[in-house]
């Protein structure tokens, strides 16, 4: 886990978004969902700030974070792959799509890699059932992609 | 309050309304076992998750059992604690929990005083049926507490102790189901977190989850080094506990047998540490007059109220949650500290010992203490003046180890000069003790005249925050007390705020004060233990034949012969200190 330092203009926004909520430690779980929605993840410096703002432990927000799987202390790569797991595309193979993106990007679910590129998630369904498998790396839709297919997507954003 | 009428195993039962089906059996002799349950009774301190399931009881019309800590009477309630269902039910509950928990128990540092032990033998598990993954998590070790969360049964006791009691906030439970743990945020290392190391999460934990850092060893060694003089120091709460762990009732006075039984271990002098605490209120007494009358010629950057510095955790606790306010509490060391360099510097000196040759080792009822004899600034070309500092429970494992039949010990005396001490430091180790001890001496030496009144029942007493006004013969001096670190914390913040009205307040760190500290003997929730413990110290300051301070003769001889006055320059240096900003936030490092 990367030691990270916020910039003060970002520290305010997030002081702004526990205002918001009236600094009430019973809205921890809502803050955290917008600072998480602000930052694409929960570093530890953003949990300090938040347990200081609204006068909780570090530690009990830590516990939240953890108990939640929304909530991530992950940075997201610049292309966020997702590959769905939904029923269509499950019985289509998408587990051995998944397990490939694994092989080649040498990471695992919930992982990003080193160099920051690309990261790895699972989604269920994205309303895409007739191009099943379906992958997404951000907004962009892959259909029927095969295990043999995994290398030229990450190809396509590996420039 | 309307009462309720409900049957328990066929007894009726009769209870006000909001009392558990725990409780209320107990009205009709039925003591329904219990494990994630905990209760300090007058001191508001409870947890009642209703996690473990071990107190399961059926309910008639209800499809489920019911966790009866945590389930209301109601009225014409049918309840029943041991049918075999409930049996059954309990019965597979332990077995799951054992099924997690490493069956080390003939090395475990816990044995025969763990709860989870006790509870598999109450209820006769003699096999463990379910087999399956076990938690493996690394052992984290600070420098006075050991966590070892593979023994951890998830009953939130630490949780509860360290948020709800103390206000440190340094546990939570983090991750979810078979990953879950109590730990720190970030999973970082205790001595990484605002851990005060008060224990009280030790002196609760069912398990041996939570241990101290045991340094009998190096004591041990020390004992067996010829080269060595091995002097040790005794707290105050300690001889008002330590016969617990021989069988002896609560609240039974062992100050002879605790020291003829530390003699027969081998340690060269047998000291008290109600020396350095008479010592302490020279220092710390003199301080508050000092900056009283300042306040009273109108001196206005004077810091009132003075607070006390006796307790390691109390001053953990500050540096870190109110470093702004460290230049408040009294500058002088603990008594643990004081006896250190007095020991070293003067009585060693004095021998012609040198200090490297001498091992000072301090029995104490508390666990933070363990840190505090390793703090940098007590240490003179990195040898420290306190070594090694046990708790009662170590020195009660160390008697065992070493063939000493305690209870049959015949009454010993303590070593002359720093074995001599006032009824005034017998009590520092109850909620209220200090501020009394430092009342009865302030008092003579503000106002010149001789304290008629010993006893200042006033300052006594379990509630969490006290207040009382002391006359110093027309000037009214307003006294707060706080024990627990959540009730410390009200205090402190209405400083912050200007709204304090005291004078000087005395602060502990753990519930009681130190009788009952994170490493005395285990009370198992049983607050009449507390109570008793305090009761035997009070008994002993009353059988002092000196019961103020600054009439220990060898307190007196100190001054004249090596230290010149209280808070003079030889005292700034060796009996005083300065305190930290701990605040800053902790990352998790690269």
């Amino acid at each position: 886990m990367a030691k990270i330092k916020l910039s003060e203009k970002k520290i305010q926004e997030l002081k702004d978004v526990c205002k918001t909520f009236n600094n009430d430690k019973g809205e921890l779980i809502n803050v955290l969902h917008k600072a998480q929605s602000l930052f694409g993840y929960l570093p530890a410096e953003i949990q300090e700030v938040i347990a200081k703002e609204l006068n909780v432990s570090v530690a009990h927000v830590y516990g939240v974070v953890t108990f939640y799987s929304f909530f991530t202390m992950q940075p997201k790569g610049i292309h966020p792959v997702s590959i769905c797991l939904g029923t269509a595309c499950y019985v289509r193979g998408a587990e051995k799509v998944l397990e490939e993106f694994k092989r080649q990007l040498k990471i695992q679910v919930g992982e990003t890699t080193p160099d920051g590129k690309f990261s790895l998630s699972c989604l269920r369904c994205v309303g895409a059932c007739g191009l099943a498998p379906v992958v997404m790396v951000g907004e962009k839709v892959f259909g029927r992609v095969a295990p043999d297919g995994v290398a030229d997507i990450i190809a396509e954003y590996n420039t | 309050m309307n009462s309720i009428k409900l049957i328990i195993d066929g007894k009726t039962a009769e209870v006000p309304e909001n009392t558990t089906l725990l409780k209320a059996a107990k009205t009709v002799g039925i003591d329904i076992p219990t494990l994630c349950y905990f209760e300090l009774k007058d001191m508001n301190i409870e947890n009642r998750p209703g996690g473990c399931r071990v107190c399961v009881v059926e309910v008639k019309g209800r499809r489920n059992l019911a966790p009866a800590c945590n389930t209301m009477v109601a009225e014409g309630m049918e309840v029943y604690t041991h049918n075999i269902r409930v049996l059954n039910a309990r019965r597979t509950v332990l077995e799951l929990i054992l099924s997690d928990h490493p069956a080390e128990c003939l090395t475990c540092a816990k044995s025969g005083s763990c709860e989870l032990q006790s509870m598999a033998q109450q209820l006769g598990v003699r096999e463990i049926p379910y087999q399956g993954e076990q938690s493996k998590y690394r052992k984290d070790t600070s420098p006075a507490i050991i966590r070892d969360v593979d023994k951890c049964i998830m009953c939130r006791r630490c949780e509860m102790m360290c948020n709800d009691v103390q206000t440190v906030g340094a546990l939570s439970a983090v991750n979810r189901g078979f990953m879950a743990v109590v730990a720190p945020a970030f999973e970082m290392n205790l001595e990484k977190s605002p851990c005060t190391y008060c224990g009280q999460c030790v002196s609760v934990c069912p398990t041996g989850a939570l241990t101290e850092v045991d340094h009998s060893r190096n004591v041990i060694n020390a004992l067996a080094d010829p080269t060595k003089t091995v002097v040790v120091q005794t707290a105050p709460a300690v001889r008002a506990a330590l016969g617990e762990e021989f069988g002896l009732a609560p609240g039974t006075l062992v100050t002879g047998k605790m020291v003829a039984a530390l003699r027969r271990l081998g340690f060269d002098y047998v000291f008290d540490t109600d020396f350095a605490a008479d010592l302490t209120i020279m220092e710390e007494g003199t301080e508050l007059l000092d900056r009283l009358t300042r306040y009273l010629k109108g001196d206005k950057n004077v810091k009132l109220p003075i607070l006390t510095s006796c307790c390691p955790g109390w001053v953990n606790f500050f540096e870190h949650n109110f470093p702004e306010m460290r230049d408040i509490p009294s500058t002088a060391k603990s008594p643990q500290q004081m006896f250190g360099p007095i020991a070293k510097e003067y009585f060693g000196k004095k021998l012609g010992i040198d200090r490297k040759n001498m091992i000072v080792v301090s029995i104490m009822p508390c666990l933070a203490k363990k840190y505090e004899c390793q703090r940098d600034e007590f240490k003179v070309d990195g040898d420290p003046d306190v070594n090694f500092s046990l708790s009662t429970r170590e020195l009660a494992h160390l008697i065992k180890a070493s063939n000493i039949d305690f209870n049959s010990l015949p009454a010993d005396e303590f070593d002359n000069p720093l074995g001599e001490s006032t009824g005034a430091s017998v009590i520092f180790g109850t909620t209220g003790g200090v501020i009394e001890a430092a009342c009865r001496t302030a008092y003579e030496l503000f106002t010149g005249k001789k304290l008629e009144k010993v006893d200042f029942k006033e300052l006594r007493g379990l509630e969490n925050v006290r207040h009382a006004t002391i006359d110093f013969d027309g000037l009214p001096i307003n006294i707060g007390i706080a024990h627990g670190l959540g009730n410390a914390r009200k205090l402190l913040e209405d400083i912050r705020d200007g709204k304090s009205q005291f004078h000087a307040i005395e602060i502990m760190a753990c519930p009681g004060g130190c009788i009952g500290g994170g490493g005395q003997p285990f009370h198992h929730g049983d607050s009449e233990v507390i109570k008793l413990r305090a009761s035997a110290l009070y008994r002993e300051d009353e059988g002092k034949p000196i019961r103020k301070s600054h009439e220990n003769p060898f307190i007196q001889e100190l001054y004249k012969e090596f230290l010149g006055k209280p808070c003079g320059e030889k005292s700034h240096h060796l009996l005083h200190t300065h305190y930290f900003d701990k605040s800053a936030a902790v990352f998790v490092e690269e």
